[in-house]
């Protein structure tokens, strides 16, 4: 029972909020994304250009929350490369991603040299504080889920989102602004992303590091499949995931190697896709350019 | 629909043109905002890249995986497919190679070609799942391959640093004479590592055109590519094509990984691809999917590559201005309808609005 007892206790179950954070939020962003009907693997790059924001404007203004604005924002500025692109000119949207992830790569690193002359941790900065046992930003996450359900659920905005990630050209037909309603939600995934990057060098840390999201917008991907692109479902699913984050280093102790457990959520993903425990199944007009007078 | 279609050909080598133009003007905007001098830098790029007979010799060395890396996600595309899992493939390929050339007491002449067959079966099997889910299940390939890339990472890390490693180090065993391949520095009085791998990515190319183009198996693969619909129509299997070009892929994916391993390193390490697989998504946009246009590409990337590091000696300018001029590239690749309005490339002459 003693492995038991080494991984289910309060500290395991803090870590595991801790870890699901940044998950749940990008995750939600994916989740507006894909939902309007645009496929978004950039959240990687998105978190990564908040994280790195959110500790240029805390060293500057030494006020952490107007870090967490700005990377807010920026998260936000950012999206709307990959919404002109795939939306403006119907550019294929993986590799529009692909393009941002790079971009927030090497632009993260490059404007670390540029501002701190320094290619690989930034000087510490004022971290957010807490507020009870956690960070803000927790908290932010856990209001992101109410909000992003009633949102998508039980507003006219939500269903428009849901009605043109299935069918655009339907929903044009009945009036509804197909490409505005997609560059909504791409800005809002982006915004969302880049606060999941400043919990991360705000929240958790008080530093930026190159490359700190480490895949982390991945398994938001993840998470987002995984809860079948509905936000209690990738809070369910980050949380998960979190917990497999969390007691990675715990399970080390008894022969489990870390690289095992990293593993998981990817697999879980791709079982889940393959339709072993309920079929995951995509928006139906995801990836499609829309082009008003060119039906398919 | 025999010859060249010279006009064709001329106006996607002006959008890659195009591109790549624009982002070295952009690039140069960013250096001069960043306080350091653009002309300065591209200088140094250059000068890095083809200083002298090492360096050029370094910028083919460079070169080589990506030819690799582009071709595999170049022939994929071909079939419609977004093979954005060659990095996992070639890191799984060169761990294999790395570890089949620590086999002792084989002739090389049996021992290498088993060494890079592995590799090549290693990285094809990589993404024999996605291949399988794409065709039976139509389960999007673009999220299964990422999925797969962090499968490899871990698992690659597992093997490489807790079962393979040579005690105390983050590297694996040094692989036997009669694994490695030929460098050209036996040949050469220089420093470069490059070495018959680079002829190896030469022949790849020239075997990947005759496969595409001039037989049975490469015409149906881009037959799917254009109309899964219309090719099964037409009596093509679109389910077998499909795996067969993502194995493909995959293998050509796990060949980069075998030329880092047998002729670079000498062993898998930590650090073992600069992200090799996911340039190769660049150049396979940039070269417009075409083997020539892949070797052009990649011999881009080689020279921002191999140059970056005399840039920021020189220059002072950080080495990932390179990655930043990798992705606008991609950027204003993917949105070519940019330049197609730009320069009406219509064939009709009309707007599409």
């Amino acid at each position: 029972m003693d492995i038991l007892t080494q991984i289910f206790n309060l500290q395991t179950l803090y870590a595991t909020i801790r870890m699901a954070t940044p998950l749940v939020i990008a995750a939600i962003g994916g989740i507006f994304c894909e939902r309007s009907g645009i496929i978004n693997i950039a959240l990687e790059g998105m978190m990564l250009m908040g994280a790195f924001i959110a500790v240029l404007i805390s060293y500057f203004t030494g006020s952490p929350w107007l870090g967490l604005i700005g990377a807010t924002v920026f998260g936000g500025v950012f999206a709307v490369i990959h919404a002109f692109v795939s939306i403006k000119y119907h550019a294929d949207q993986v590799v529009s991603g692909v393009a941002l992830n790079m971009l927030a790569a090497g632009g993260t690193v490059f404007l670390l040299n540029v501002f701190f002359n320094t290619s690989g941790t930034s000087p510490a900065v004022n971290s957010l504080p807490y507020w009870g046992p956690f960070k803000p930003t927790v908290y932010f996450g856990l209001l992101f889920v109410l909000v992003a359900h009633y949102v998508i659920f039980h507003t006219t905005f939500g269903l428009r989102v849901r009605s043109i990630g299935e069918h655009p050209h339907a929903a044009d037909s009945v009036g509804i602004n197909v490409e505005l309603t997609r560059y909504i939600c791409v800005i809002i995934s982006g915004m969302l992303a880049g606060f999941a990057g400043a919990h991360l060098s705000l929240g958790v840390l008080n530093i930026f590091r190159e490359g700190m999201t480490a895949g982390r917008g991945f398994i938001a991907l993840a998470a987002m499949i995984f809860g079948k692109w509905t936000p209690f479902g990738a809070l369910g699913a980050g949380l998960l995931f979190g917990f497999f984050q969390a007691v990675q280093i715990r399970l080390q102790g008894f022969a489990i190697p870390s690289e095992f457990v990293q593993m998981i959520p990817y697999i879980f993903t791709v079982v889940a896709l393959a339709g072993v425990i309920g079929r995951a199944t995509p928006p139906a007009a995801i990836g499609k350019p829309f082009k008003k007078n060119n039906r398919s | 629909m025999s010859g060249i279609e010279w006009n064709k050909v001329l106006k996607e080598m002006a959008i890659s043109l195009v591109a790549i133009f624009s982002s070295f003007i952009i690039g140069a905007i960013v250096v001069l905002l960043s306080g350091y001098n653009p002309i300065q830098a591209y200088h140094a790029l250059l000068y890095g890249a083809f200083g002298s007979l090492n360096n050029i010799a370094d910028t083919l060395l460079a070169t080589t995986p990506l030819i690799f890396t582009g071709m595999a996600v170049a022939f994929a595309f071909r079939c419609g497919l977004f093979n954005i899992g060659g990095e996992g493939q070639l890191l799984v390929g060169g761990l294999t190679a790395a570890w089949v050339g620590t086999f002792q007491g084989i002739p090389m002449l049996i021992h290498l070609p088993l060494t890079v067959m592995a590799a090549m079966l290693a990285g094809a099997l990589w993404v024999f799942i996605p291949a399988i889910l794409k065709a039976k299940l139509g389960v999007h390939e673009v999220i299964t391959t990422i999925m797969f890339n962090y499968i490899a990472y871990s698992l690659v890390a597992y093997i490489s640093l807790k079962v393979l490693a040579r005690p105390g180090t983050v590297q694996t065993h040094t692989i036997e004479e009669s694994a490695k391949f030929w460098r050209f520095s036996n040949l050469i009085d220089m420093h470069s590592y490059l070495n018959i791998g680079f002829v190896i990515a030469l022949a790849v190319l020239v075997i990947v055109y005759y496969l595409l183009w001039k037989t049975t198996i490469g015409y149906e693969i881009r037959a799917v590519g254009i109309s899964p619909d219309a090719a099964e129509y037409g009596g093509i299997n679109s389910a077998r094509n499909i795996v067969i070009a993502l194995m493909i892929s995959g293998m050509l994916a796990g060949l980069a990984g075998a030329e880092r391993a047998l002729g670079l390193f000498y062993n898998y390490r930590s650090g073992f691809s600069a992200e090799y697989g996911f340039t190769g998504i660049a150049v396979a946009l940039l070269g417009r999917n075409h083997p020539l246009g892949v070797l052009l590409a990649a011999l881009l990337f080689g020279i921002l590559s191999n140059g970056r590091t005399y840039m920021n000696m020189m220059a002072g300018v950080p080495v990932d201005l390179v990655v930043i001029l990798q992705a606008v590239i991609i950027l204003f690749v993917s949105a070519d309808l940019v330049f197609r309005r730009l320069f009406k490339f219509k064939k009709n002459g009309k707007g599409d609005e």
